[in-house]
Formats: C-alpha cells, structure tokens, sequence
C-alpha cells in the first residue's frame, strides 16, 4: 500500500516535470509568437529579412545560380554593356568587366565574401566583446578601469582609419581585414555588455543567485548574461552591416581581399579607371553593397523595435 | 562647472597615454626593420646601420624610446616624412585646412536638411512624408559613400557636365592662401570666376561627406522631436492655444536640439574616417588622402603622426560636446 502511494507521488512528480517542461516548451513559443508579432508589424524589417535570407540562399548555391565563371576572361567580351543597352549580350545580362568576366557571376560569388565577412568579424567582436565586458562588469575595481581605458582608446580612433593602419601592419589582404575590423568594432560589444551587467548585477534575481551559492562565472554566464542580450543582439545585427560596409571601403582602398576576389568593394576599386566609360561595372557592384546593407539596417530597426521593451507599446 | 571641466579633462590623460602608446606601437609593430626600411632597395653597410640606429635611439630601452617620444610629442616633434622629409606636424597644418572646410560644409549640409528633414517627420508621424524621409534616411545611414561618390561623378561629371571631377579649384586660378580654405582664399584673391570654381568643386565631395551624417542627424532629430512632442508642457502650450508652427519651433525644437547638437559634435569622427574615402575619390588634398597615401608609400613616420593627430582631434571635439552638453543640461554637471 505504502508502496504504491510512494509510486503515486513519483508518478505526480513525474507528470509535473512533464507538464513543466512542456509549458516551458510553450513559453518559449509564446516568447516567440511575440517577438514576430512585433517584429513583423514593421514591414521594412520583414522587407529586410526577406531580402536577407534570399541573398544567404544566392551565397549557398552561387555555383548553381552563377551562369558562368567569377574568374574566367573572356577576351571576345570586354566591358560588354548589360544585355538591354546596344551592343550587349543576352549570355551576359548584367554585361562584362575589363577583362571579360561576367558581372552577374562575379556579383553572386561576392555575396559569398560580404556574409563570410559579416558573420566571422560579428562572431569575433561578439564574443570577445561579451567576455571582455562581462568581466569588466562583474569584477569593477582596476579590471575594470584597465579594460575601459584600453576601450576609449580604441574609440578615440575614427574606425576605418584604425582599421586601414591595422592592415598596414598585418599586410592586406581579406583576413587581416576582418581581425582589424572585429577589433574595431569589438568596444561596442564590451561598453553595451558591461553596462547591461551593471545594472543586473544588484537586482534580486542575480542577489538570491549569489545567495544560493552560484560560482562567479555561473552568475556571469547562466544568471545575468540571458538577461542582457536584447541590446546586444540589435548591436550585433548593426554590427553586421557595418563589417561589410568596412570590408569593403578597406576593399576598395586596395586593403581588403584582393584581386581577382570578386569581393564587392575590390570590385569597385578594380571598375574606377572605367567609371566614365562603362557604367555598369562601377554601379552593380556599389548597389549590391547597398541592397545588402540596406536589408540588414532594416532587419536590426526591426528587432530593436521588437526587443526593446521600453519602445514596445509607445 | 570648473570641477566638471577638470574633472573632464583628467578623465583624458590616460586615454590620450593610449593613444600615444599605439602610434608609438605602430612603427615598432610592423614587419621588418624600420631602420632598413629607411634604406629601401639600396641596403647599407654595417656601420651605417649602427650609426642611424643610434641617432634614431633604436638601441635603447623601450622605455626609455617611450619616453622621448612622449617629450617629443608635447614639444610639438612629431618625426618627419621620409618621403618629402618635412616634420609630420607642418604637413599636417598645410593639409588639415582642407579637411576642416571640407567636413565643416558636410556637416552644416547634413544639418540644414536633416533637422528641418526630422521635425516635418516627427509632426506628421505615420504620414507618408514620414515613411518616405525615413526610408530614405534609411538608404543614406547603409550607403557605401566610396560609392556614392562614383555615383554622382558618374551624374553630375560624366553625363550632365556641371562640376570638375577633382581638387580643390580649377588649375586656371593662382593666387596666395593666407588662410588655407579655399572658399575664403578664392574670395579675397578677387579673381572673377575663382569662386565659383572653389564650389564647384566643393560641392560633390561635400555632399558625399555629409551623408552618413545627414541621415544619423534627421533619425536623430525626429526621435528627439517625438519625445519632446509628447511632454506635459507641449500639450499646455497647445492647449492654451499658441500656434502649432510656435509650439513645434519654440517650445518644442529647443529641446529637442540638445541630443541632436550632441550626435552632430560626434559626428566628427564618422567625419574623419568618412574623409579617407572621399578625399581619395575626389582626390582632395586633405588629411584623410595624406593618410592614405602614407600607408601605401611607406611613409610610417606620417602615418604614426596622423593617427596621434587625428585621435586627439576627435578627442578633444568629444570633450568640447560633453562639455557644452553639461553646459546645456546641469543635471549631467552635477552627477
């Protein structure tokens, strides 16, 4: 009898763990409906978003969607106009560079370039800016002076300056590009995470934490740092654009990836001789550059309006 | 207030310590021997070697290396180019005017559209003039402005023929530039037509210069404008019946202004690393394509110099905006 009674309890326990699980499974979704609910009622983000994640797909499959090769020349097509201009070819639709390659195939394995960028350098400052943040933050005392010191001057630099003398050091090139511009970029990270940190710390939640005998980088990892990522995210995705807009003014200056990369900003460096000749080859790759940026400045305005709770309902 | 400006300048100290230690960092940092580099292609003999590593005080301590150029900095010894061999600091002071009138005509450009640009959005909020202004904002805050700048070459050289494509002023015109900008020079030179061919040269660059600018500035305005829109003291002033339009620009845009006045003094470095770019496109003949140049010269002596210089100009702009922001609010002052 006992017996059973002892099985009923495991079996109510049980069924609540369930039952709690399941609802925490639900209030993940809920917390989701939400955030699309807000976010989506700002058309321009969903226009973004849209846009975004068709130019993840072109990145993914650019050698299906390429109609010929990024690097091949053609001598027989030299800066050929797009095909609706006289003199264009119907086999090259947005027309031909100095050397004969096709602009379209050569746009579409840039797209490649402009997300790696974005995603490798946003990753970087990210994390290194969280962590560096983080302890900042939740130490204070010298840490904590020593590394916003070392930040403001950082920020005292206009960036793509800093970054330009950066890759003087390292050598051009498109990954030294990426390390200067995380570690430009990177102060935001820190500045945004240590204040969201700040002002966590001493609420009663990360309180009873510490009281419950919560270890330092559990209360930093697992307590506070969920709680402080809404800003961090819209920094992210601001961040994002700027990577691609400063890889690519690096590019163009003749510090970022190198010839015949069909990076989008080299692109554009390789087009200035002929700006005056051949419109096409300095406008596409510039206009790329702007759709892509464009549809990820609207995505963040999105997500800040959808996570930022003090703008929600004003 | 004086304890908040001391308090303010010391705050500077160590950031302006960093920022020297990394333009002294800099020459060190790069590959290669910077005394062999001075040699280029010929090479030098052993001797020689020890020589210039003596006079350049290369075989001392770091330290003390960092010392001397401390104390040099504060003298106003910033080296010199390798390639024109003048000191860093007057090449600097040649250029930088051009900069300044450069990024000073961006700047006012960006703020006479952008806060009248912000106020009409944030009045008729929701409206299509709202939409549109802020779409556009939008497009100017994500363009590309080397881009930008070949756009409107492109436009306004190439196909339409109105202005030149680059410098500072038509080679026709000669005279002497007591002042260093070119718009006051062309004026005083009293030569007809020089005027005219300063703006017309001016006007492309700053134009693309003041983009980025103008669209942070009319987001800014019109946010600011919402928020001072909705206060208790603007319903009063309208429900005691003032005229919309005196509501709007007395009551309402003063103290909007005090954020926007303070995002336009930041502008200055978004100026600074926006003026690399256009300089080098509309080949102007400022700070921004010194830099530049430098770098793919070799010139490390400039480049050093320039990153010091830069970085306490955009300084000390920030501490003139949160000074006078701390003039404009007390609250800040007395936290």
């Amino acid at each position: 009898m006992v017996h059973t009674e002892e099985l009923n309890v495991i079996d109510d326990a049980e069924a609540a763990k369930k039952r709690a699980l399941k609802s925490g499974w639900s209030a993940r979704r809920a917390m989701l409906a939400e955030f699309w609910f807000y976010f989506s009622e700002n058309k321009g983000a969903v226009i973004g978003l849209v846009v975004f994640v068709a130019l993840v797909l072109v990145a993914l499959f650019a050698p299906l969607l390429a109609p010929h090769s990024p690097t091949i020349q053609n001598r027989d097509a030299l800066l050929l106009p797009p095909f609706w201009q006289e003199g264009g070819n119907a086999a090259y639709i947005l027309g031909t560079d100095a050397v004969g390659r096709d602009m379209l195939s050569r746009l579409i394995y840039g797209s490649r370039f402009s997300l790696f960028i974005g995603v490798i350098v946003v990753s970087v400052a990210l994390t290194g800016g969280i962590l560096i943040g983080l302890i900042a933050g939740f130490f204070r005392g010298w840490v904590d002076i020593v590394i916003m010191r070392v930040m403001d001057v950082i920020l005292a630099f206009p960036s793509l300056l800093l970054a330009l003398v950066l890759v003087a050091i390292l050598g051009p090139g498109l990954v030294n590009a990426m390390i200067a511009i995380a570690l430009v970029l990177q102060p935001h990270f820190v500045r945004l995470t240590r204040a969201s940190v700040l002002s966590e710390k001493s609420k009663d939640y990360v309180v009873s934490a510490r009281v419950a005998g919560a270890g330092p980088v559990r209360l930093m990892v697992k307590t506070i740092l969920p709680n402080c990522l809404a800003p961090l995210i819209v920094q992210a995705t601001l961040s994002f654009s700027t990577a691609i807009l400063d890889a690519a003014a690096l590019g163009f200056l003749g510090m970022g990836a190198q010839p015949p990369t069909p990076e989008w900003g080299t692109m554009l460096a390789e087009a200035r001789e002929f700006i005056l000749r051949a419109w096409w080859v300095v406008t596409f790759p510039g206009l790329a550059i702007l759709v892509t940026v464009l549809a990820i400045n609207l995505v963040g305005d999105g997500l800040r309006d959808a996570l930022d709770p003090k703008l929600k309902r004003s | 207030m004086f304890r908040f400006v001391l308090q303010r300048i010391s705050l500077l100290i160590p950031t302006f310590i960093g920022v020297s230690i990394v333009a002294f960092a800099f020459i060190r940092l790069l590959p290669g021997d910077p005394i062999l580099l001075l040699a280029g292609e010929r090479g030098m003999t052993a001797e020689r070697y020890a020589e210039l590593q003596q006079v350049y005080g290369y075989d001392r301590p770091l330290l003390v290396q960092y010392g001397d150029y401390l104390w040099g900095i504060l003298q106003g010894d910033l080296g010199t180019s390798i390639v024109t061999k003048r000191p860093v600091l007057s090449e600097f002071m040649t250029l930088f005017p051009a900069t300044l009138e450069l990024s000073f005509c961006a700047i006012v450009f960006a703020a006479a559209l952008g806060i009248p640009a912000g106020v009409f959005a944030a009045v008729k909020r929701g409206s299509w003039f709202d939409q549109t202004i802020m779409g556009t904002a939008l497009v100017g805050y994500s363009m590309p402005i080397f881009w930008w700048g070949l756009l409107l070459i492109i436009l306004f050289s190439g196909i339409l023929g109105w202005t030149p494509v680059s410098g500072r002023i038509s080679l026709l015109y000669y005279f002497p530039q007591p002042t260093g900008f070119m718009l006051i020079d062309s004026l005083l030179s009293g030569q007809e037509g020089a005027f005219k061919s300063a703006v017309s040269h001016l006007i492309l660059p700053a134009i693309v210069l003041g983009t980025i600018p103008l669209a942070v500035i009319a987001r800014q305005t019109r946010s600011a404008m919402l928020e001072v829109l909705g206060e208790d003291y603007v319903r009063t002033a309208r429900a005691k019946g003032l005229p919309p339009l005196r509501v709007v620009g007395l009551h309402a845009l003063r103290n909007a202004l005090i954020p926007v006045i303070t995002v336009i003094g930041l502008q200055v470095g978004v100026l600074l690393a926006g003026a690399i770019l256009t300089e080098t496109i509309f080949s102007w003949p400022g700070v921004g394509k010194w830099m530049v140049d430098s770098v793919f010269k070799r010139d490390y002596p400039v480049v050093q110099g320039g990153l010091l210089l830069i970085a306490g100009l955009v300084m000390v702009v920030n501490l003139i905006v949160d000074l006078l922001y701390g003039l404009i609010n007390p609250r800040i002052r007395h936290n």
